[in-house]
């Protein structure tokens, strides 16, 4: 049993690290040089189920984050010093519409996971008044 | 005499210990709804239940241990009672990235599963007063 807060201990974590990257990617949706010099690119996080505990229980967690492959918007801006020569602006490849879509997401599944821990929690505390 | 309680609490026990398990599976599932290739699994509890009680595996086989033929082997470690009880879930919606995860049905056996142990524990601590009842004889 208290192994289900460590379950939903790594979603959580997991959850989070989702909602740094979109918050990332939105801030940096119009970032037309990133810190490496090239346009921003999307960053998206892998998540991978992993056993925890030692009767089947999994939890999450992210393995990687990885760099989206879509491919970089182009924009006409002649006047922009980082224009090619015909006068196009390579744009950071973040789609708001989607990554807005993520954070809902990742933020709903927080709370259904940080819902589960309570109830769990008050469950236990249940369980310890046994006989009293 | 303490065999007596023992024996009077085991059925109680046994679906608590289950009701855990589930939870934890449960937890699991809704840990893991955006996890690409997870499968959502869960415990038929009747069955499960009926097994535990009568000490089988899932099959209605009993834990199988290896056959040694030197004293040197390896002893296999068997599972447990509640792991072999788990079961993948029927698909209720297909996604794209070969998650099983239904949040809703999820969700609601949670809920379900949580109330059912509260119902267990009530019990537990209901036949605990009936026994000290009796004990003092007042």
């Amino acid at each position: 049993m208290f192994n289900v807060f460590n379950i939903s201990g790594s979603a959580l974590t997991a959850q989070s690290a989702r909602l740094n990257a979109v918050a990332s990617n939105l801030a940096n949706a119009d970032s037309v040089v990133g810190a490496d010099g090239k346009p921003y690119r999307a960053k998206q996080v892998v998540f991978q189920a992993t056993p925890m505990g030692n009767d089947g229980g999994n939890g999450v967690r992210v393995t990687q984050v990885v760099e989206s492959a879509a491919p970089l918007r182009m924009t006409y801006d002649p006047a922009s010093p980082a224009a090619n020569s015909d006068g196009y602006v390579a744009m950071p490849n973040v789609n708001v519409v989607e990554e807005m879509v993520n954070m809902i997401s990742a933020s709903r599944a927080y709370q259904t996971n940080a819902e589960v821990m309570s109830a769990t929690k008050s469950l236990m505390l249940k369980t310890l008044a046994i006989g009293q | 005499m303490i065999d007596r309680l023992d024996l009077e609490l085991r059925t109680e026990q046994t679906a608590l210990n289950l009701r855990a398990y589930r939870q934890e599976l449960l937890a699991s599932n809704i840990a893991n709804a955006d996890t690409p290739y997870f499968k959502a699994k869960d415990i038929d509890f009747k069955s499960a239940f009926e097994n535990i009680l009568a000490g089988r595996g899932a099959g209605g086989i009993g834990n199988v241990d290896l056959a040694r033929t030197s004293p040197a082997h390896i002893a296999g470690q068997g599972t447990g009672l509640y792991e072999p009880q788990a079961k993948y879930r029927t698909e209720y919606q297909g996604a794209v990235d070969g998650n099983t995860v239904n949040i809703d049905v999820e969700r609601s056996a949670f809920a379900e599963n949580s109330i059912h142990m509260e119902a267990m524990l009530t019990f537990i601590k209901g036949s605990l007063k009936d026994m000290q009842t009796a004990i003092q004889g007042q």
